[in-house]
Order: C-alpha cells, then sequence, then structure tokens
C-alpha cells in the first residue's frame, strides 16, 4: 500500500505524462480482472424523508422540499418500469430516517423488489447488525454507505444533525453489514467536501480493513464529486476532471478487483472516457427524485441532485457496444439468503 | 500416434481444451473462439445467464453439441454453491456443474473444505460435478470420495495469466489421482496450456487470456493447437526434467567387468 505522502504527490502532479501513465496502467488492469464487461444498475428512490442536517444534499431535514415516501403499490409501479427498461440490479435508495422508513419498510420493498430483479441493493441510513441480517434475510445482497469525508472536523461541521453526525457509527456500518453476511458493500468519499488526499487515503485504508476482516465481500467504491442541486452550488473544493481521472485510475491500481462505480452525476463525455480506464459499473436511466420516473411529472419533482447524463438505458446499452464493451445485466442469480 | 478420448461421467469428448465465457467483448468473438479453439466443454457463471434479455442470453451464443458446464461463482460456501447448481439445473441449464466457491475477493482462491462440502451433496443428487480448488493431494482425495467427475486444480491466481505456479503439487495430483485432472485458472499463453498437457494433466480450462486478448479467435486456435502439441507431447513418452538428471560418474559400473568406467 502507498504512505499518504505518495498519494497525495501523485494527485498533485497534474503533468499529462503522469495522468496518461496512470490511466495505461489502470486499463490493463481492468481489462484483465474485468474484460469489457461493464455492469448495470438502476437506482430506485423511495423516499426523501430525512432525519439528518447534512449541508451539501438536496434531501436534507432543513430544505423545504415536497417529502415523500412511496406506498408498496407505488413502487411497485416504479418497479415495473425499471424492469422493463432491462435493468436487473436495483439500488434503492431513502434519505436517513429510521422512523419513516424503519427496517420493516425496507423488508417489504426488498421482497418486492426480489420478484423484479436478481440483485437488490439499498442505500439507506444506517444500522445494526441484527438489522442488516433481517434485510439480508429479506433478499437484500448489496449495501452502499459513504463515509462523505474521512476528516472527522470537516464531518462535523457538514453534518449537524441527525443519526449521520455519528463518525464512528457511520465508519462502522460496512464492517456490520459484512457480518450480517451482504455480498457487495459499497463505499465512498463526496469529493469536493474535504482535502481529495487525505479522504481518498482514508478511503483506501478503510477498503484495506474490510478486506481483511470479511475477504468474502465483493467490495465496489463511488467517487461522487459534489454537485448543484436545483443550481445551488455546494462544493467546498473543486475536483477537476484531472485530478477525478487520477483518483480512479489510483484506484483501480492499487484495487485491482474492486469495482469502481459511476453515477449519471457525471457528463456522457467524462464517463465514456472513464469506461476506458477503470469503471466497471454504472447507472442508467436514472431518475434521482421519489416517484420520478412513474409519478410525478418533472416540474413538481426534487431531485437529490443533478443528473448530468439522462441518457437512457437502451442509449446507454447501444453506446456500450458501440465502444466494444459488453454491457452486463445480469451479475447475479436472486438465491435463498440464510444466515 | 492417436489418442484416447477424455471420458468425463462416462461421455466422450475428443477436445482437451476447455473454455470461459467471462470478460469477452461481445458476444460474437465468444461463439467464434468457442469455434477456433473446437471446445466441447464450455464454462457459464449462472450469476451471467440473462434469461430476461433474449439478445443478451449468452446461452444463445453456444453451440448446442458443446457441453454446458454451469459454474457457481459467487458462491461463498458450500451451501450457497448447491443453492446455485440447483437453480441452475431448474432453469435448463443442465446437470454438469463447476463448483466454485470461493470466500476471498481479493485472490480469489478456492475454499477447498466447501468445496469438498458441495460436491458431495451435488454428486448424491445426480449432479456431474467438475470442482475447482487450490491443489492439494488430501482435497483432491476427498473429491474422489465425495463423488466428483473430475479435480480442477489452479495453476496460478485466476484471471492473472502467470502460468503454472503450481507445478509440483499438480503433478502430484496427476501421478496419485485417477480422475481426470484438468488445470484450471492462470494459463496465460498456449506455452503453458502445453506445458500442463505434457505433464499429463487430461485438459486445461481457459478464459481470461482468450476473452482479453486483442484477437480472441486466433488465440483460442493457438490454445488448441498448443493442448494437442503437448497432449502429443505427453503420449509420446517426452522424457521430463527429471528423467534427464542422470549422474555423469556410474556409481554402479564396478559391478559390471564390460563396462569401462571412467
Amino acid at each position: 500500500m502507498m504512505t499518504f505522502q505518495q498519494i497525495k504527490n501523485i494527485l498533485n502532479d497534474k503533468s499529462p505524462q503522469s495522468v496518461e501513465g496512470l490511466a495505461q496502467e489502470a486499463a490493463r488492469t481492468t481489462r484483465q480482472h474485468f474484460g469489457r464487461a461493464i455492469g448495470l444498475y438502476g437506482p430506485l428512490y423511495l423516499s426523501n424523508f430525512c432525519s439528518s442536517h447534512c449541508t451539501y444534499c438536496g434531501f436534507h431535514s432543513h430544505n423545504q422540499i415536497q417529502r415523500m415516501k412511496l406506498e408498496p403499490e407505488q413502487y411497485r409501479k416504479e418497479m415495473q418500469f425499471i424492469h422493463a427498461q432491462g435493468i436487473c440490479n436495483i439500488l434503492m435508495l431513502t434519505g436517513e430516517s429510521y422512523k419513516h422508513t424503519p427496517v420493516t419498510y425496507l423488508k417489504e420493498a426488498a421482497v418486492i423488489a426480489s420478484e423484479y430483479f436478481q440483485g437488490v441493493s439499498l442505500e439507506v441510513h444506517p444500522m445494526q447488525t441484527s438489522e442488516y441480517k433481517e434485510l439480508f434475510t429479506a433478499g437484500v445482497d448489496g449495501i452502499t454507505v459513504y463515509q462523505e469525508t474521512y476528516d472527522r472536523t470537516r464531518y462535523a461541521e457538514v453534518h449537524l444533525s441527525g443519526y449521520k453526525k455519528d463518525y464512528d457509527f457511520r465508519y462502522g456500518t460496512p464492517h456490520r453489514a459484512a457480518e450480517a453476511g451482504m455480498r457487495q458493500i459499497s463505499l465512498g468519499v463526496l469529493l469536493g467536501l474535504s482535502d481529495t488526499a487525505n479522504d481518498v487515503y482514508a478511503l483506501y485504508q478503510h477498503v484495506r480493513e474490510l478486506e481483511k476482516s470479511f475477504p468474502g465481500v465483493e467490495y465496489s467504491v463511488s467517487f461522487p464529486r459534489l454537485r448543484t442541486v436545483k443550481t445551488e452550488a455546494l462544493a467546498i473544493c473543486d475536483v477537476d476532471d484531472i485530478q477525478f481521472v487520477k483518483i480512479i485510475a489510483l484506484t483501480r491500481i492499487l484495487f485491482p478487483r474492486v469495482g469502481i462505480n459511476l453515477s449519471t452525476r457525471e457528463s456522457p463525455q467524462l464517463r465514456d472516457h472513464l469506461l476506458e480506464i477503470a469503471i466497471t459499473r454504472i447507472s442508467a436511466g436514472s431518475n434521482t427524485s421519489v416517484g420520478g420516473y412513474t409519478l410525478l411529472e418533472e416540474k413538481d419533482q426534487d431531485p437529490q441532485f443533478d443528473i448530468k447524463d439522462e441518457r437512457t438505458v437502451e442509449e446507454i446499452v447501444q453506446l456500450l457496444k458501440s465502444k466494444n464493451f459488453d454491457p452486463v445485466f445480469t451479475d447475479w442469480r436472486h438465491i435463498e439468503n440464510t444466515l | 500416434m492417436t489418442d484416447t478420448p477424455l471420458v468425463i461421467a462416462g461421455k466422450s469428448f475428443t477436445s482437451r481444451f476447455f473454455l470461459g465465457t467471462g470478460k469477452f467483448k461481445n458476444k460474437k468473438d465468444l461463439s467464434d473462439s468457442i469455434a477456433a479453439g473446437g471446445s466441447q466443454i464450455v464454462t457459464v457463471a449462472l450469476r451471467r445467464i440473462d434469461l430476461d434479455h433474449h439478445e443478451e442470453n449468452i446461452l444463445e451464443h453456444i453451440p448446442p453439441h458443446v457441453t454446458l458446464l454451469t459454474n457457481t461463482s459467487g458462491a461463498r460456501t458450500a451451501q450457497e454453491a448447491v443453492r446455485i447448481a440447483r437453480l441452475a439445473r431448474a432453469s435448463g441449464c443442465g446437470d454438469w456443474v463447476k463448483i466454485e466457491v470461493i470466500n476471498d475477493s481479493k485472490y480469489l482462491l478456492p475454499d477447498n473444505q466447501e468445496t469438498i462440502k458441495a460436491t458431495e451433496i451435488l454428486a448424491a443428487e445426480g449432479f456431474v460435478v467438475l470442482p475447482y480448488i487450490s491443489p492439494d493431494l488430501y482435497a483432491a482425495r476427498a473429491l474422489v470420495k465425495a463423488g466428483a467427475a473430475t479435480v480442477m486444480p489452479l495453476g496460478s491466481f485466476i484471471g492473472s495469466n502467470q502460468g503454472i505456479k503450481t507445478k509440483e503439487f499438480i503433478q502430484v495430483l496427476i501421478n496419485e489421482i485417477e480422475l481426470p485432472i484438468v488445470v484450471d485458472a492462470g494459463i496465460g499463453a498456449p506455452s503453458d496450456a502445453a506445458q500442463a498437457m505434457e505433464m499429463g494433466a487430461d485438459a486445461v480450462l481457459v478464459n481470461t487470456a482468450v476473452a482479453t486478448a486483442q484477437n480472441p479467435v486466433v488465440l483460442a486456435r493457438a490454445f488448441a493447437l498448443a493442448v494437442e502439441a503437448g497432449r502429443l507431447a505427453y503420449l509420446s513418452g517426452l522424457p521430463l526434467e527429471r528423467f534427464i538428471a542422470n549422474a555423469s560418474s556410474p556409481l554402479t559400473g564396478f559391478l559390471y567387468d564390460d563396462i569401462p568406467t571412467n
């Protein structure tokens, strides 16, 4: 593993040769371990009720947006729509609210999602191991939880209230999810919140720790960059494209088999280039509003973040094929999860 | 020189080159590679069989004369491997299953113990079980008892193209185990495949090297030729290294008057 200083030096060196060298090595490593297969998934926002106040988020508890939670017949309709696009892996998201989206609610959603999808993951509030066990046996295979930043001071500054304020509980979330049997765990930092090299290095340490304790889990990482929400600028420090590409490439080199996800936050042009370098999984045909696929008109939607890549699933599939990638809809066959 | 066919669970195969189907950039490359390499056994991960999308369904691209070997990729325990195998059979993928139990996402090394357990259960249910293991004599013997149809030891880390790093251990299995030995994982070049066959392996399974080659179809053909060459060399009684090491000064010449000693 590289030292913090080595990582900092690499990220600070913006010479084209350095970027190109990293990208070439990352691309070779990606092709060796993943071939040209690109996994596809679809996000489904179940609820935007949130008890946490995170200053950078469009869903935070003090934001005056229309709060909505989908009922089973509503999210079933959304699932049918996503399924009809060909998506087999679903990531269900909520705001962070034990009260509005308790385990019972999530379990029911998981059971219904299993009717339509082969892989079911959640990006919701952190929970206890026993709760993750309940979700696992209900059909959830994966948990996504981002630490956002590993800088404790900065973490306290941007997470003002709610469960999310507890840095350590959040840090231990992937461990608890793994302990409960989850197959896939996705970690990430929100680039732009704090010192980039510091956060990237700490994320690497976090993944290494988990790999040692829970070697059977398939890990993946994401590097969302802070975006505007309905044009309101929230980024604290800008991570430009050069640095972004270096982070993605370096991650691939240091973690050859770890999945790297890319969301529709990024532009189509950048997404297409990053596929050649290291990305192994992308979301497609995404809508980041609760009820956004079938229930609400666009003018009534309050997205968590604005989407830059608005291509449909079919457009993404055609693009992947035209660039000699193999779009992978299914990478898991749902089997009964037992403890 | 004529060769006897490879027989697995009573079924005969003239090709000793198995092909994996992961990592190909498109389905056409895959089906053309199967044809060019003449593979008669092709392995597919159940997790990658896309029953919802006709065009994307990998099974549509495997010719009917080829024996489908479904693998349990993604299984972390014997129990999960058993469930995946049963699901494969229920989905119409047949009885041939390659047991892969991997509980380490970094090195992707197989868990021999869990593999043995899964083999025992599935063989008893009538599956033709081809287990993938780290080459270990005791594990291989346990697999024979458990009812395995072959033993598939790894040559090196899966997907690494490092060649036969476990050579001596595989040789022990070839020497001692009566089941067909299929060298799987790590075979990065036709010369590695030839080496495995020269050692007396019954077949090899290749995936990453072919799938990620610039021209997979040509490389599949090259592998098929190398497998055949290695097999012929083995059948010819190739003088391997161990037979070459003759002492330059005979120690027992004194016993015979007519052999001059130097």
